[in-house]
């Protein structure tokens, strides 16, 4: 089970209405590296990971729902004074033709969430490599996105956001070796 | 939303972000290092000054937490404004 937690895990903060980074950072909201596609990730890969790094995907997986939060934040303030006029000029005119001022879980290019950015192997060290890789390309895509704005209030939120990513890979590459120490272990019968 | 929001409102706020920061730092942490006693009183000890933050949050500015975890007010004060995202 889960229990909200009515507030943000970080100060989110704007400087000014810039629909045009709000269709950017829809890249960390529906797409193949997003903050949706990570939460659903890792905790769909409990079910079938050793005991021992449960704990791990089920923390890691849940704080993504966070930084998810933390996204549609920022688009939500970056948008909600740009009138219809600005959203076409920043290319989200398609979006507001089908979606008015409504979130979707879509890319920076407007393709809708897929299952299919998420593998589900079964073997524990294939997973975690690839959720190794799902941070690092999460952490490469909020670096190109804090080089795209001069926001220094948006910049501090993703900066925020990137910092986790780090965290999360190195947590992860601990899970690998936790994993092959367990496999080395001679078993006695 | 229609509230103005006070400078305590946004210390208090931020008081407990940076507490459950550590605590979300130290349980990941804990998760791949579960024999590091220092990291674990760490944790107990601001697992101890969190609840302390969020009850004198809670008490100033209504729950945090539902189904029970949090105390209410009358009339019910959950469902009411600012949400996470209008502050």
């Amino acid at each position: 089970m889960w229990i909200y937690d009515k507030k943000l895990q970080y100060p989110v903060r704007v400087s000014k209405c810039d629909p045009r980074m709000a269709k950017f950072l829809m890249e960390q909201y529906g797409g193949a590296d997003g903050e949706l596609a990570a939460a659903l990730r890792y905790l769909n890969q409990r079910y079938s990971i050793p005991d021992k790094v449960i704990g791990l995907l089920t923390d890691i997986g849940t704080e993504e729902f966070a930084h998810l939060e933390m996204i549609a934040t920022m688009v939500y303030k970056l948008t909600k004074d740009a009138t219809p006029q600005q959203l076409e000029e920043a290319g989200l005119g398609a979006h507001f033709a089908n979606h008015d001022g409504a979130l979707f879980y879509e890319n920076a290019a407007g393709v809708p969430w897929t299952a299919s950015y998420i593998a589900a192997k079964g073997d524990p060290l294939a997973d975690l490599y690839e959720d190794i890789a799902a941070e690092e390309k999460a952490r490469a895509t909020y670096q190109w996105l804090i080089d795209m704005t001069d926001d220094v209030d948006l910049q501090d939120g993703l900066k925020f956001l990137r910092e986790r990513e780090i965290i999360h890979a190195l947590r992860f590459r601990e899970a690998v070796e936790i994993i092959k120490e367990k496999r080395e272990e001679k078993t006695y019968y | 939303m229609s509230e103005v929001l006070t400078e305590d409102y946004y210390r208090k706020l931020e008081e407990l972000q940076q507490l459950d920061f550590v605590l979300v730092e130290l349980t990941l942490y804990l998760d791949t290092h579960p024999n590091d006693m220092q990291a674990l009183q760490q944790f107990n000890k601001t697992a101890q000054q969190r609840q302390q933050a969020a009850y004198n949050f809670e008490m100033e500015y209504g729950p945090l937490l539902q189904y029970g975890h949090s105390y209410s007010r009358y009339p019910w004060q959950w469902s009411q404004t600012p949400w996470p995202w209008q502050v």
